[in-house]
C-alpha cells in the first residue's frame, strides 16, 4: 500500500497540491513577516483575508473584472492595515489583543456583506490557469509548475521580492532597525512610526490579497469563514520561517505538502484513522518549530510600543 | 496633545461599543398570551444559507411559515455559532426571552441543552443530528436517516461511474457525514462491489480549500464521479464542475451551483418533523421524543436534476430503490 505514493501521479498529484494550497500562505505570511521585523504582530491576519476574499469576489460578481476585484482588495487590505496601524502605533493598544480584535471585525464584517449583498453561494469565473509557453510542455515540471494560474506565481515570486527588499534595500534595513532597536532607529532619523505604518499597510494589503487568492483564484467562490484558521497558520508560519521570506517558502510548502500527501494517504485507502492523516502537518509543524527554536530568535521590539521621547 | 487624541479615541470606541451593544441587545419580551404566534429560535453551526446542513433547518422554516402563515409563526436564528460556548449563550438567552421552542440544530450543541433545559421547563428544547433527549421532559431529539438517501445515490453513482473509482469529500468522520458517507459506500457495493470508493476526511466543516484539493487529488486518482457532506464541499463541488465529474449531494439541494454535473441531492425536510413537535406542544407535550427524517416519512426527499440526460435505467432503478428502502424490501447493510 505504501508504495502506491511513489508513483508520478502521486508525486505530481502532492506538489502542485501542495503549491497551490501553499499560495495564500505565502502572500499572509510575507505580509506578517514585514510587520513582525518592524516589530508589529497582527494577529488579524485571518479577518483581512475574509474581507480581501469577500471583496475580491463581489466585484467579480458585479463586475466580471479580475483587475478591479484586485485593487478592491489591495484597497481593502491597505485600509485594515492602517486602522491596525492607527490602533497599534498611535494609540499604542496591545498588539496581540488589537489583533483579535481586527480579526474578529473582518471575519463578522465579511459574514454581514456576504449576507446582505449575496446571500447565497454562487461560482464565478476567477482567475484561470495560465500554461507557460515552452516551460509548461515540460514532461512532469511543467505539469507542476508552469499551469497554475497567475496569483499562484505571483505569490512565488513575491518571495524573492521580499528577500531583496528586506536585505538589500535602505527601507529593509529601516524596516530591520526599527523591529530591532526603535530608540537606535529613532536617534538616526529614521521615522518609526512611518516605517511600521507601512509594514502593518503592507501586510493588510498582501493579507487581503492572500484571501483573494482563496476566493477568486483558487475556489472562485466565497463562503461565511472559508479561511478556516489559514491566517493564524500564516502567522505560525513567519515564526516557523525564522522571520525570513525563504523559511517562510519552505514551511509553507512543507505544511502544504504534508497536507495534500495525507489526503493521498486517505484517498490511497492506506489504514492510518482519518482522524491521524489530518493531524500529520500541524504534528510536523510542532516538531519543526520545536526543533528549529533554538536557532530562531525574533525582532527584539517585537510587540513592544514605542514612543519618542521628549 | 498625544493623550488628548488617545483619550479621545478611547471615548469614541467606547460611544461606538455601547451603541452597538444597545442595538444588538434583544428587547425583553411579555409573557406569552395564547392567541401570539409560535416562537421558534434556531442556533446553527455555519449559516443559514451554506447550500447544506443549515440551509435545510431554513428551509424548512421558511416552508412552515408559509404554510402556517407569518402571524402563526415567528422565527429568529443565531447562525455561524461554530463556537459551543457562543451557542450556548445564545441558547439560554432564546429561553430567558421567552421563545416557545429552541432547535440547537448542530450535535455540537448536545452538552449545552442538556445544562440549559431543565432551568426552562417551559420552553420546548429540540437538538439534533441525534437520537439523545437526555430523559429530559422538555427535549426532543432529531436526525436524519441520511444514510437510506446516501444508499440511493450510491446506487445512482455506481451506474454511472465509468472509471469505477468513485470519490468522496467528507469533513470528520461522525454523526450525519459518517452516516451519508456509509449509506453511500453500501449502496455503490449494492450494484457492483468491484468499484473502488475512496473516501477522505478532512478534519474540517469549513476548510473550503481542503475540500477543493482533495476532490482533485480524488479527480487526479482516477474518479470520475464524487460525493461530499458538510459546507464546506462546495470547494469540492466547483471542482467537480471544472473537471465535468458527476456530483452527488446530501443535506439541501446543490443544482443551482453546478447545474452541469449535480446529479442528485438528498434533500431533509425538516418541516415533517418540526410539524409533529409543534403539534405536540399544543397537546402539552414539551419531549421525550425522537424524530427521525426518513424517505417514509417525507423528511428527506432525493431530488434528480431534472437537466441531465441520465439515462432511463439510472432514474428507473432509482426510482426502485427508494420505494424499497420505503417498503422495507431494500434494508441497508
Amino acid at each position: 500500500m505504501i508504495k502506491d505514493l511513489f508513483t508520478a501521479t502521486v508525486i505530481i498529484g502532492i506538489i502542485s497540491s501542495g503549491i497551490r494550497l501553499a499560495t495564500p500562505y505565502l502572500y499572509a505570511a510575507i505580509g506578517e513577516m514585514f510587520g513582525q521585523r518592524s516589530g508589529v504582530l497582527n494577529l488579524g491576519v485571518e479577518g483581512q483575508m475574509l474581507l480581501g476574499a469577500f471583496v475580491a469576489y463581489f466585484v467579480v460578481l458585479r463586475t466580471e473584472s479580475l483587475l478591479l476585484a484586485i485593487l478592491a482588495a489591495i484597497g481593502v487590505g491597505a485600509l485594515m492595515g492602517l486602522a491596525m496601524g492607527f490602533v497599534t502605533i498611535q494609540l499604542q493598544a496591545t498588539q496581540g489583543i488589537a489583533g483579535i480584535g481586527f480579526y474578529l471585525f473582518g471575519m463578522g464584517m465579511s459574514n454581514l456583506l456576504f449576507q446582505k449583498l449575496i446571500g447565497v453561494v454562487e461560482n464565478i469565473d476567477g482567475f484561470s490557469a495560465i500554461k507557460i509557453p515552452l516551460l509548461g510542455d515540460i514532461p512532469v515540471i511543467g505539469e507542476i509548475f508552469f499551469r497554475q494560474n497567475l496569483l499562484v506565481y505571483l505569490a512565488f515570486l513575491l518571495v524573492p521580492l521580499a528577500w531583496f527588499v528586506l536585505n538589500k534595500t535602505t527601507l529593509g534595513l529601516k524596516i530591520r532597525a526599527v523591529g530591532e532597536n526603535p530608540e537606535a532607529a529613532d536617534s538616526l532619523g529614521v521615522n518609526v512610526a512611518l516605517v511600521r505604518y507601512f509594514t502593518v499597510t503592507l501586510g493588510g494589503i498582501l493579507s487581503s490579497i492572500a484571501g483573494a487568492s482563496l476566493s477568486v483564484a483558487l475556489l472562485n467562490v466565497f463562503q461565511q469563514n472559508m479561511t478556516a484558521g489559514q491566517g493564524f497558520i500564516a502567522v505560525a508560519l513567519v515564526y516557523f520561517g525564522s522571520w525570513r521570506p525563504f523559511g517562510i517558502l519552505a514551511g509553507a510548502l512543507l505544511f502544504s505538502m504534508v497536507n495534500a500527501l495525507q489526503l493521498w494517504i486517505q484517498v490511497l485507502g492506506i489504514p492510518i484513522p482519518s482522524e491521524l492523516a489530518v493531524m500529520l502537518p500541524y504534528i510536523l509543524t510542532i516538531l519543526v518549530l520545536t526543533l528549529s527554536l533554538t536557532k530562531g530568535k525574533g525582532p527584539s521590539a517585537l510587540t513592544k510600543a514605542f514612543e519618542r521621547e521628549g | 496633545m498625544k493623550n488628548t487624541i488617545k483619550l479621545f479615541s478611547l471615548l469614541l470606541i467606547t460611544v461606538l461599543l455601547v451603541a452597538g451593544c444597545t442595538q444588538a441587545a434583544p428587547p425583553v419580551e411579555e409573557p406569552e398570551v395564547s392567541d401570539q404566534p409560535l416562537r421558534v429560535a434556531i442556533v446553527t453551526p455555519s449559516s443559514m444559507n451554506d447550500l447544506a446542513f443549515s440551509q435545510s433547518i431554513s428551509d424548512a422554516m421558511q416552508a412552515l411559515q408559509k404554510e402556517m402563515g407569518e402571524g402563526k409563526l415567528e422565527y429568529v436564528y443565531s447562525e455561524n455559532m461554530f463556537v459551543v460556548d457562543d451557542a450556548a449563550a445564545a441558547i439560554r438567552s432564546y429561553a430567558q426571552q421567552g421563545f416557545d421552542i429552541i432547535l440547537a440544530h448542530g450535535s455540537q450543541y448536545g452538552s449545552s441543552v442538556q445544562e440549559i433545559a431543565p432551568d426552562f421547563p417551559n420552553t420546548v428544547f429540540a437538538w439534533g443530528t441525534t437520537v439523545d433527549t437526555f430523559d429530559m421532559p422538555n427535549v426532543h431529539a432529531y436526525e436524519a436517516a441520511s444514510d437510506e438517501g446516501g444508499f440511493v445515490n450510491g446506487v445512482m453513482a455506481a451506474l454511472l461511474t465509468e472509471t469505477k473509482v468513485i470519490g468522496v469529500v467528507g469533513p470528520i468522520e461522525t454523526g450525519d457525514a459518517k452516516l451519508y458517507i456509509d449509506g453511500f459506500a453500501a449502496g455503490v457495493k449494492s450494484v457492483d462491489p468491484e468499484i473502488d470508493v475512496r473516501v477522505t476526511y478532512i478534519g474540517s466543516f469549513s476548510d473550503v480549500a481542503l475540500a477543493a484539493e482533495a476532490a482533485t487529488t480524488h479527480l487526479s486518482a482516477g474518479a470520475d464521479v464524487l460525493t461530499g457532506s458538510a459546507q464546506m464541499v462546495i470547494g469540492a463541488i466547483g471542482k467537480a464542475k471544472e473537471a465535468g465529474a458527476y456530483w452527488f449531494g446530501t443535506q439541501a439541494d446543490q443544482t443551482s451551483f453546478a447545474h452541469d454535473v449535480v446529479v442528485a441531492s438528498q434533500v431533509y425536510h425538516w418541516e415533517v418533523l418540526l410539524r409533529e413537535i409543534f403539534a405536540l406542544r399544543q397537546s402539552g407535550v414539551l419531549g421525550g421524543e425522537t424524530f427521525a427524517a426518513t424517505l417514509d416519512n417525507g423528511g428527506q426527499v432525493i431530488k434528480i436534476n431534472p437537466d441531465l440526460d441520465l439515462g432511463q435505467d439510472v432514474l428507473d432503478e432509482a426510482e426502485r430503490v427508494i420505494q424499497g428502502i420505503i417498503d422495507q424490501t431494500i434494508s441497508i447493510p
